[in-house]
């Protein structure tokens, strides 16, 4: 049976490590500042919070219970998860997504991740000194056009790192880079953050100081909190930043045995992303921008609320001003955005590796290597055409994970049962979880969700009805093709595993 | 900076960071769970 049900989490600190590793992503750093910027600036603030509280941690609670549930039957991805909480065996082709977003979203974010890799080396080798902000500009535009072999040869590495710390195992390679990663991270960003902040006006230098840009981020537009569209745009923050709906949540913690806690580790992962968004998010990219190129400039360039133009784009132009430490500071940002990042594509691996050990009986190792294989033959098209990007993008990192999110809530309170569930949640917990997390978890959240996907479905009919280029639609035939071929996997897995009796 | 934008700051990063590192100071603080196949009558007896 399963290879890895033996191997598990080394330490509990390195398993919250990882766990939050896996919500921090590049979005924290880049997303969020844009997000409230575009979403009434403090008052944002507002919504998301109520959204991490009413979505984001009752979502925790469940995906962790849900993942831990599962590892009492040796099962460490969704599909079987879902089997063997649900019975009726279509719950196990809902699972599904839980396999289909980690490699379809991994795609495409190996390839953002392998700019902050080229970014970090570009910035020890000098490349940005020297340059205009139009020249950097250029060189980004180039760049993402594939104008240099670099592009690919950072993401080919990229790709073998992921593959060859995934084919270590948890313990070996996942949680020791987690345990690197997120302290390492969280001191660049609090060095970074600090600068950003005390940056000083000069007639040479900044045209603003640092907190000209933070009092412009926080200053609250109470206005926005009444609109539909910040509340929409504050619960998708929390879906990206917490890795919520995903299927990497369960199967962490499925590696855990049926009484360790989950309520404790939740809050403490959960809780760790929060800081690092809120608090780091917040003090890097909008005052450091602002601080050179003041409020009109920034206000333009996080319009779509991405925030990727200024953190590639204008920052390597702003740090190589800074002279010595400026390399030393674009060492660190690219350094933070590249950790960040692969601790989040570590976790997309798991699921696929636990899939093919748990019924197929194929070792991690050699499951880490078809990962790589498979993700690297899906990345080709985001690599060669934006549009294939925005395709996994939009498909697979959006709309994938609010129908997961929406269906793993229903099986758990409706299905499951909200008495069986609620006793999983406190099963060996380490502190009390309060008792009106029951009632959002069966009530308030599944609306939430609905409201949230009811929300995206004008988005959905618009691009599922837009015409693209070649690469666009190639992209469309690829998701569709991936998510075929892991049902046809889930169902000779059903085969088997009753074959072999597993339940 | 101004009032509001002030305050919002103060009272998010202030209650933000505390919560997180109270869970996990929690977390650290916490003796570690016996392992579940393990019989107290096993344990080695301090003398």
């Amino acid at each position: 049976m399963s290879n890895t049900a033996s191997a598990g989490w080394g330490s509990r600190v390195g398993l919250i490590l990882a766990m939050a590793g896996n919500a921090v992503g590049l979005g924290n750093f880049l997303r969020f500042p844009a997000q409230a910027i575009e979403n009434g600036g403090g008052a944002f603030i507002i919504p998301y919070l109520v959204c991490f509280l009413l979505m984001g941690l009752p979502l925790l609670f469940v995906e962790w219970s849900m993942g831990r549930f599962g590892g009492k039957f040796k099962q460490h991805s969704t599909p079987f998860i879902f089997d063997a909480m649900g019975k009726a065996p279509y719950w196990k082709y809902f699972g599904v997504f839980g396999i289909f977003t980690n490699i379809a979203v991994a795609a495409f974010y190996c390839y953002l991740e392998s700019w902050a890799l080229s970014w970090a080396y570009y910035s020890v080798a000098g490349t940005f000194t020297g340059m205009s902000q139009t020249e950097v500009q250029a060189f980004f535009q180039n760049y993402i056009e594939l104008g240099t072999s670099h592009p690919v040869i950072f993401w080919i590495i990229c790709l073998l790192m992921n593959t060859w710390i995934l084919s270590r195992g948890l313990s070996g390679g996942v949680e020791k880079v987690a345990k690197i990663g997120m302290p390492l991270l969280i001191l660049f960003g609090l060095i970074l953050g600090i600068t950003g902040l005390t940056l000083q006006a000069s007639p040479d230098g900044a045209i603003n100081d640092g907190v000209v840009g933070l009092n412009y981020l926080w200053n609250p537009d109470f206005s926005t909190i009444w609109s539909f569209k910040v509340w929409v745009a504050a619960a998708g923050q929390i879906f990206f930043t917490l890795s919520l709906g995903m299927g990497s949540i369960h199967c962490y913690a499925s590696y855990l045995n049926s009484k360790e806690d989950i309520a404790l580790n939740a809050m403490s992962a959960g809780w760790m992303n929060e800081f690092v968004e809120v608090v780091l998010g917040s003090m890097i990219i909008i005052p450091i921008s602002i601080g050179y190129l003041g409020i009109e400039a920034v206000t333009d360039m996080v319009s779509g609320g991405s925030g990727l133009g200024i953190g590639f784009a204008v920052l390597p132009k702003l740090f190589a001003d800074w002279g010595a430490f400026g390399v030393v500071a674009g060492l660190m940002w690219f350094g933070l955005l590249f950790f960040a990042g692969i601790t989040s594509s570590l976790a997309m691996g798991t699921p696929v590796m636990g899939f093919l050990d748990d019924n197929f009986g194929i070792r991690q190792s050699r499951g880490a290597w078809i990962f790589g294989g498979i993700i690297f033959l899906l990345g080709i098209p985001c690599v060669m055409s934006p549009d294939a990007f925005n395709e996994f993008d939009y498909w697979a990192g959006t709309i994938a994970l609010v129908v997961f999110a929406l269906v793993e809530i229903v099986l758990f309170a409706w299905v499951f049962g909200m008495d069986k569930g609620w006793a999983e949640i406190n099963a060996g917990a380490d502190i009390k979880v309060p008792k009106i997390f029951r009632f959002i978890i069966q009530f308030v959240s599944p609306v939430f969700l609905i409201v949230v996907f009811i929300g995206a479905i004008p988005g959905i009919i618009e691009n599922a009805t837009k015409d693209t280029s070649f690469y666009g639609w190639m992209a469309r035939f690829l998701l569709l093709a991936l998510f075929a071929l892991i049902c046809v996997f889930v169902y000779i897995a059903s085969k088997r595993n009753k074959s072999t009796k597993l339940y | 900076m101004e009032t509001p934008a002030l305050i919002m700051v103060i009272v998010v990063w202030s209650s933000v960071t505390l919560i997180t590192g109270y869970f996990f100071w929690k977390v650290l603080s916490l003796p570690k769970h016996p392992e579940p196949d393990s019989f107290p009558d096993n344990d080695e007896i301090e003398k």
